[in-house]
């Protein structure tokens, strides 16, 4: 979706801050927040592109005014009333009025290591791979209303096949629950000029993550 | 972890009723069945003490010292960390790509915050906020100027917007003056930003 959370070469949002020493989570409530959304994440509540799905569906005026945490605590919220697990009337309750739905199990201690490890995302290919190293491809110019991984910046944009990084699973179809529908994966690279226009600094490639339904030969 | 941000922060009322918030999920959730807040507690633990850009400086360091080990790291980067033992599984798809001096690296994930969390923990929050997201592609540049770094003006500066399951760490350039140190030293001089592409690695006399 073209959605708020695309925010590559947008202007206005000022100087980057870092923050010395920071600390790796800021309140408790943020480290809560986070273990309760991988906790359910582990048990197959949801897959990582329903995730960020989430994240993305949320109202652009709350996007941009909500924490980092505060927006996986409106996706928690949002996600388990959307996959019926908890109902809003317990939200606002803030405890259980019905007996939990049977699921794969919840996440116990020993188990934990277990969600350390980032998942593999890489599948068995359905077909050969269309594009090779060196191709000049062009991404597409397409405004999918649901999840995508296309950032607006480098459709119809053209780049060169820099690396093929597998077969993957592929988010567009993932977050619709609609299955793995694996696609090949590409490493993209652009001129800075081709992205941004002639003014660009001349010294600037960019490279994206590109599946192969979001690209054709150029 | 401190429990007492409330009182020193000026969003005060908003981490309260965050708080309120988190808590009221948790409850619902246990009660549910859904959760086991002790298995929360061993996560938060493992982010706070055992994941984080340590892991990642004792892969550079090792890059640094043993040339055949950096050979590894650039072709097959989740093969040569899992090799280290550092980490109990290594997540796949983990891509190091190398700084020289023609050669700047930079990481950024323009859609979300999809970063190398096995080897560098939780990102900090400028990478998630907003001016990163959209600077760094554009204007990579600009955005190193925010964190007081110049690169010469010949030099390539390229950007990897993380818009997948790969994820990336920037190997930065061994700084001069560290021939013969150990690993352990050498890993002293990496900092999680030269492992984003947003710094460069302390100078040897800065560890002194």
């Amino acid at each position: 979706m073209d959605g708020i959370h695309d925010m590559g070469g947008m202007h206005g949002f000022g100087k980057v801050e870092p923050e010395k020493n920071e600390a790796v989570f800021h309140a408790e409530w943020e480290a809560r927040c986070l273990a309760l959304n991988r906790a359910m994440a582990a048990i197959g509540a949801w897959n990582i592109d329903e995730g960020r799905a989430g994240i993305e569906e949320l109202p652009p005026a709350v996007y941009l005014t909500s924490s980092y945490y505060g927006k996986w605590a409106l996706r928690l919220e949002n996600l388990l009333v959307k996959f019926g697990l908890v109902g809003a009337d317990e939200i606002a309750a803030g405890h259980a009025l019905r007996a939990g739905k049977p699921l794969a199990g919840k996440l116990g201690v020993a188990e934990v290591p277990v969600t350390l490890t980032r998942g593999a995302f890489a599948r068995p290919a359905q077909a050969a791979a269309r594009f090779k190293v060196g191709d000049r491809v062009r991404a597409k110019n397409i405004h999918p209303p649901m999840h995508t991984r296309l950032p607006r910046y480098a459709r119809s944009r053209v780049g060169v096949i820099e690396a093929i990084r597998g077969c993957h699973v592929f988010p567009d179809s993932s977050a619709l629950g609609a299955g793995e529908n694996p696609q090949w994966l590409y490493t993209v690279l652009f001129e800075g000029r081709e992205l941004w226009g002639d003014n660009t600094d001349p010294t600037l490639t960019a490279s994206i993550e590109a599946f192969e339904p979001y690209l054709e030969a150029a | 972890m401190t429990h007492d941000h409330d009182d020193d922060s000026a969003h005060g009322s908003e981490l309260s009723e965050m708080q309120l918030r988190v808590r009221a999920l948790e409850t619902v959730l246990a009660e549910k069945g859904y959760i086991d807040p002790a298995a929360l507690d061993v996560m938060i633990e493992a982010y706070e003490t055992k994941i984080g850009p340590h892991n990642g400086a004792r892969v550079v360091a090792k890059a640094w010292a043993d040339p055949a080990f950096k050979q590894a790291l650039i072709a097959d980067a989740t093969r040569a960390v899992q090799s280290l033992g550092l980490i109990d599984r290594v997540g796949d798809h983990l891509i190091a790509v190398e700084n020289t001096l023609k050669l700047h690296n930079m990481i950024v994930c323009t859609l979300c915050s999809c970063y190398p969390w096995q080897v560098l923990g939780l990102p900090p929050v400028w990478y998630k906020s907003a001016p990163y997201r959209s600077r760094a592609v554009n204007d990579p540049r600009g955005v190193l100027a925010d964190f007081g770094l110049t690169l010469p003006a010949d030099a390539q500066i390229r950007v990897w917007d993380s818009t997948a399951e790969t994820r990336f760490i920037v190997l930065p350039m061994r700084p001069a003056g560290t021939e013969g140190w150990s690993e352990e030293k050498l890993a002293a001089l990496v900092t999680r930003d030269c492992m984003v592409g947003t710094g460069l690695p302390r100078a040897p006399q800065d560890i002194a």
